[in-house]
């Protein structure tokens, strides 16, 4: 369950490096990558490269965090590109009346979309992807109806104290920055301090036995997916701070960066085992090589794709040969 | 039929659920023709139906590779992708002769199927996960091929998008081929079989002997084939390769029609006839909507729904 609950006592040594290398393989890599930018491009480890990439990080983050939850009960949603952008637009529109409404109004539209993803999940039993592939496709309906089919954009007041959530800095750090940590602490102590985060685990690792253990299965369920659209809709709203408007495009593909940054972190896309750090770790990694990439100049977007697609199967071979080696051994 | 229901016992009511389930779609396109005759002005002429029928074509020969896929408790996310690569390869190979272009362009297809079936036959890897990382590196890679659009001057590919026989249009009656030769290997190949019982069940089937890791790669090259034979019949039509935007969200359509044609998503089942009639209700509703003067978006909104109505009916008649 648990990572470290999870190395039975006088593991062999193959073995505990194969979950050494799930575990910290991501960091592993992430240092070898910030180590060869630095050393290739002068133009790295500058102060505003480092953070520009964090603040941008940010975003992806907080939509990666909800997704850990879902991953680790052994689900997955495919909704969070849309509803990032229909927070987003949310949000701008909600600004002109108050930082509370430019805040509560996309929470409480993406959480009610998660929440209906959760209960037709949990409650009826249908399969995840579809639920929230449908809930993808509405809420983008949704996103392009309130925005006269995606040509009207909703700008937010520069001056406000929506804008400086987005914009604003602590220590030189930006805002989103802040946030983003803040949040990644409180998602790691719930998942592993909280009775909550027990069963969240519990129901990842074997459904049935879970529920005769006690655990509130449906209830773990639909809480995730509300977790996720909550993250979703906080992560488009924060975006929306930080471009002074509500961008209608964002979001498609944010799906797969966000499933991509949990599986590379070290959670396993069958449920049961992961890590919140490792998604930060994830989204990191993803950040540097895009970078990397742009850095490079010549190659372009197209090369993004390509590079991040055969980076994802990369992830998810290595994941389960080593998976398979502890099993075996 | 709500008389029955309301005075019924449970037998009755599950009979009726399994006549939805398998017949619903069918219903659902007939409710819809007689709506729009009713209802819309000038739908009732050959031109118009032409037309409907045209654009359905390339979401048809995608759902039938998405069909197989989903037969063998798998799916195929990639397939928006490779039409997007076929229609670069198209373009690339055009100068060699259409039928050398159209050749590479399906190959192009088959290949990231086999990559398709190999992350998910060899690695273990959930369909889902091995085509979302196709889907990215393939819009990726038709990108890097093509850069942006370009127009497609060739009299054969012309032809081929717009030319009929008898007054039905070549794509038509590609598709309506392709429907089917699919349903044929389905039902009566040693193949069809073999995937159905994997799609049962995969343990079964390994201790039954069958090649399991051959067949589920032969499912992810037809799937990937298909979406290349859509990807080029759709440049054709179009008389333009655009990398960009072709086959967007298409591997929503085509699970939308398969899924809504009765094929269970658990696998083991694959219902043909279903899926042409899923793809021609999804294309209805498109047509309704917007010969209404209703917005694209309600479109999306309106396909979300009979997605999720046509899988609540699915999991009903799963419980009992």
């Amino acid at each position: 369950m648990k990572p470290s609950d999870d190395e039975p006592t006088g593991a062999s040594r193959s073995e505990r490096v194969s979950a050494l290398a799930q575990q910290h393989g991501a960091l592993v890599t992430l240092v070898v990558a910030v180590i060869a930018a630095s050393a290739s491009f002068d133009t790295f480890l500058t102060g505003d490269n480092l953070e520009n990439m964090a603040v941008s990080s940010a975003f992806l983050a907080v939509v990666a965090l909800g997704m850990t939850f879902v991953i680790i009960t052994g689900g997955i949603d495919l909704s969070v590109g849309s509803l990032f952008a229909l927070g987003g637009v949310l949000a701008a529109w909600g600004s002109q009346y108050g930082t509370a409404v430019a805040l509560l109004l996309p929470l409480a539209v993406c959480g009610l979309i998660g929440l209906v993803n959760g209960l037709l999940i949990a409650r009826s039993r249908l399969a995840p992807f579809i639920v929230t592939l449908a809930a993808m496709l509405g809420a983008r309906g949704i996103l392009l109806s309130i925005t006269d089919e995606g040509s009207k954009t909703y700008l937010v007041d520069k001056d406000s104290f929506f804008a400086t959530l987005g914009q604003g800095k602590v220590f030189g750090i930006g805002a989103p920055v802040w946030i983003t940590l803040v949040l990644f602490v409180a998602g790691a102590v719930v998942l592993r301090r909280s009775r909550f985060g027990q069963y969240v685990y519990a129901v990842g690792g074997n459904e049935d036995a879970a529920a005769l253990m006690g655990a509130p299965v449906a209830r773990t369920k639909v809480t995730v997916y509300t977790i996720s659209g909550l993250c979703a809709g906080l992560a488009g709203a924060l975006n929306a701070a930080w471009l002074v408007s509500g961008v209608t495009i964002l979001g498609s593909g944010m799906e797969l960066e966000a499933i991509s940054a949990v599986v590379i972190g070290g959670t396993l896309l069958t449920g049961g085992f992961g890590f919140i750090s490792g998604s930060l770790v994830g989204v990191l990694l993803l950040k540097v090589i895009q970078n990397v990439i742009n850095q490079i100049g010549s190659l372009d977007s197209a090369y993004q794709q390509v590079v991040s697609g055969a980076f994802l199967a990369l992830v998810v071979i290595a994941q389960t040969w080593l998976g398979r080696r502890r099993r075996v051994l | 039929m709500t008389d029955l229901a309301l005075g019924a016992k449970a037998a009755d009511r599950e009979r009726i659920l399994r006549f939805l389930q398998n017949y619903g779609v069918y219903l659902g396109v007939a409710v819809l023709l007689l709506l729009n005759i009713a209802l819309t002005p000038h739908f009732l002429s050959a031109e118009n139906f032409r037309t409907q029928a045209v654009q359905v074509a390339p979401v048809l020969i995608v759902a039938l590779g998405m069909a197989l896929a989903i037969g063998s408790e798998g799916v195929d996310l990639s397939v928006g992708s490779v039409m997007a690569l076929s229609t670069s390869l198209l373009s690339l190979y055009l100068g060699y002769g259409t039928w050398i272009a159209v050749i590479v362009a399906v190959i192009g297809g088959a290949v990231i199927g086999i990559a398709n079936g190999s992350l998910i036959a060899f690695i273990g890897v959930q369909p889902i996960v091995a085509t979302l990382a196709l889907m990215v590196a393939g819009r990726g890679l038709a990108l890097v091929l093509l850069p942006q659009l370009k127009d497609v001057h060739d009299p054969t590919m012309a032809s081929l998008g717009s030319g009929a026989v008898l007054g039905i249009p070549y794509l038509v009656l590609i598709a309506a081929a392709l429907a089917l030769l699919v349903a044929f290997v389905v039902r009566r190949t040693t193949f069809g079989r073999q995937l159905l019982a994997i799609g049962d069940s995969r343990p079964a089937a390994r201790l039954a002997g069958l090649p399991v890791r051959r067949v589920l790669i032969l499912v992810y090259v037809c799937s990937g084939a298909l979406a290349a034979i859509a990807g080029v019949l759709a440049t054709a039509r179009l008389t333009a390769s655009d990398p960009t935007s072709l086959g967007n969200l298409m591997e929503l359509s085509a699970i939308t029609a398969v899924v809504v044609g009765g094929t269970p998503l658990s696998g083991g089942r694959v219902r043909i006839g279903g899926t042409v009639a899923g793809a021609v209700l999804i294309q209805l509703l498109t047509a309704t909507l917007i010969k209404h003067d209703l917005p694209p978006s309600w479109t999306q909104i309106a396909q979300a729904v009979v997605i999720i109505l046509a899988v609540y009916a699915a999991r009903e008649r799963g419980k009992r």
